[in-house]
């Protein structure tokens, strides 16, 4: 595995588990990766443990479920043992996290201006107004052409893309270290999408951020991001630099892959992926 | 099969109007696959709406076979043409088995064996019998898009409007559903038009393809122009560089089109 130079978080062996009424799910089976100043994607399909490997860092799993792991550390923080005033101060100001939903993961009822200030407030000692100083900054970096209008409006009022650039804005405001994105861009349309991931692009460079980028597709992750692990079941089936996705060998990639329309070549049938449940026997690589 | 000659859809009035749909002409052969794409908002799934006679059209004519039709249809002609929808999620109704599902149309058009039209049709869908005393939450996404599809199918339609059928399934999962699509045309010979945002979903199932931007019909291509990337429009190759991923550079070239 290919340790960054600094590695942010590492994380050895990570176990999630919910304890549902039909039983133990195991959403996440014994995972181990570490993430460097880079952009790392993970993929998978829906239950793959992908989304919950992020939720697992923050500690921001449902009530029923439970986190184990070797080593879950960040910055030499053990956040398997960190007690909650400790996450509180990690949360939000060392590492965010944008959802996928604007629409969802705004506050409705509080105008876009307050929310992103609220953001900065929680986590410096800085007046009302050096905050709406920085929201406003924050606005325009995130590139809404009019910011003062933007702050004085509710969530409804702007477009799913803007109202991605805000959710951006109010997680870059504190100065993180760790971006962890959730499909940030999957709600949105491609243009759009793209243009959020060229900001998130940038800020992530200028700032020497690391970021975790939790996405289902593919093809997107491979253009994006420098490292890719492809999650299945709750494992990592295969961790590969994204420049040699195309080369991927595990037959679960190499079946995603494959599985996807291509606009260069038309077939009638596309291939369609068999799993084995061997896959998942099999330890992490 | 299919003909729209200036079509326009109109929602709302005077100020609040929202004109979703602006002045749309277009023609789907019988037995072929027609493609609409655009981002959202683009009309796309409006004009499908109005096809299907689910939105009022402001002016214009559709028409189907030749002949006009207005808002207020016959059985006859509405069993002709069925639609799939996006999300297999809210378009089964929660409370009705497979079986009761695939069965109310039937009896909304008067079918006779119904037994027989619901077992092979399940058959036809990939889907086996265990399924059909099943509600939809215990069936998984893929499931329950081949029961929305068997549902349109089993009323024995000419014309499928498919309104983005896989956008809310893995990529294993539409594959499946896309091959599916594919071969139950080339058995029965139906029509597709289908809406998607995806260009290579749309490139896979379609020969020609109308592209949408707010409201109009920016321009109609083939599937050949699509995997060339030879258009007339700045607009579609917009979409089109955009549908190949991350690329910096491009992305600090795209405008806004009016």
């Amino acid at each position: 595995m290919t340790a960054g130079r600094s590695a942010l978080i590492q994380v050895e062996n990570l176990k999630v588990r919910f304890d549902t009424p039909k039983g133990q799910v195991n959403a996440v089976n014994g995972i181990s990766f570490t993430l460097g100043r880079e952009r790392l994607g993970i993929v998978g399909e829906s239950g793959s443990g992908k989304s919950q490997t992020g939720k697992a860092i923050l500690r921001l799993l449902d009530q029923n479920g439970r986190v184990s792991a070797d080593r879950l550390s960040f910055d030499g923080i053990d956040l398997l043992t960190a007690d909650e005033q400790t996450m509180r101060e990690i949360r939000g100001s060392r590492i965010s996290m944008v959802m996928q939903d604007p629409r969802y993961s705004l506050n409705p009822t509080m105008k876009v201006g307050a929310q992103i200030a609220e953001a900065f407030l929680a986590h410096t000692d800085a007046s009302k107004k050096a905050a709406k100083e920085r929201a406003m900054d924050m606005l325009s970096t995130v590139q809404i052409r009019n910011p003062a209008t933007v702050y004085d409006q509710y969530p409804h009022q702007v477009s799913g893309g803007m109202g991605q650039r805000i959710m951006i804005a109010m997680m870059l405001i504190p100065n993180p270290d760790v971006i962890i994105a959730d499909e940030p861009t999957s709600a949105l349309d491609v243009t759009v999408q793209l243009q959020v991931l060229a900001l998130i692009d940038r800020m992530v460079q200028d700032r020497g951020m690391g970021l975790i980028f939790i996405s289902h597709d593919l093809q997107l992750v491979s253009t994006f991001c420098e490292r890719v692990l492809v999650m299945y079941g709750g494992r990592i089936l295969e961790t590969l630099p994204a420049s040699e996705l195309g080369n991927a060998r595990h037959p679960y990639t190499r079946g995603l892959l494959d599985c996807m329309p291509d606009l260069g070549r038309k077939k009638r049938r596309l291939p369609v992926l068999e799993r084995d449940a061997g896959w998942l026997r099999n330890g992490p690589q | 099969m299919i003909s729209l000659q200036g079509v326009n859809v109109v929602f709302g009035k005077a100020v609040s109007a929202v004109h979703a749909v602006k002045d749309a002409s277009l023609h789907v052969a019988g037995g072929q696959s027609y493609g609409l794409v655009g981002e959202s908002g683009s009309g796309k799934s409006t004009v499908l709406r109005a096809i299907a006679g689910l939105c009022p059209v402001s002016s214009g004519t559709i028409s189907i076979d030749g002949t006009v039709v207005g808002p207020k249809r016959a059985k006859s002609q509405l069993r002709r043409m069925q639609m799939v929808f996006q999300d297999p999620f809210g378009s089964l109704h929660p409370r009705h088995t497979v079986n009761e599902i695939l069965e109310e149309p039937l009896r909304i058009h008067g079918f006779g064996d119904v037994e027989d039209r619901i077992t092979r049709m399940l058959a036809q869908v990939g889907l086996d019998t265990r399924f059909r005393f099943r509600y939809p939450h215990q069936i998984s996404g893929g499931q329950r898009q081949r029961v929305a599809i068997a549902r349109s199918l089993i009323l024995e339609p000419e014309i499928l409007l498919l309104d983005e059928p896989t956008s809310a399934l893995d990529v294993s999962i539409q594959a499946e559903i896309l091959n599916l699509l594919v071969e139950l045309r080339e058995t029965s010979g139906l029509t597709y038009l289908m809406v998607s945002h995806d260009l290579s979903v749309v490139g896979h199932m379609c020969d020609r393809i109308s592209v949408m931007n707010k409201g109009k019909i920016v321009e109609e291509i083939s599937d050949r122009q699509l995997f060339d990337g030879n258009f007339a429009e700045d607009y579609t190759r917009q979409l089109w560089v955009a549908s190949k991923g991350y690329d910096a550079d491009a992305i600090r070239r795209f405008r806004d089109f009016a």
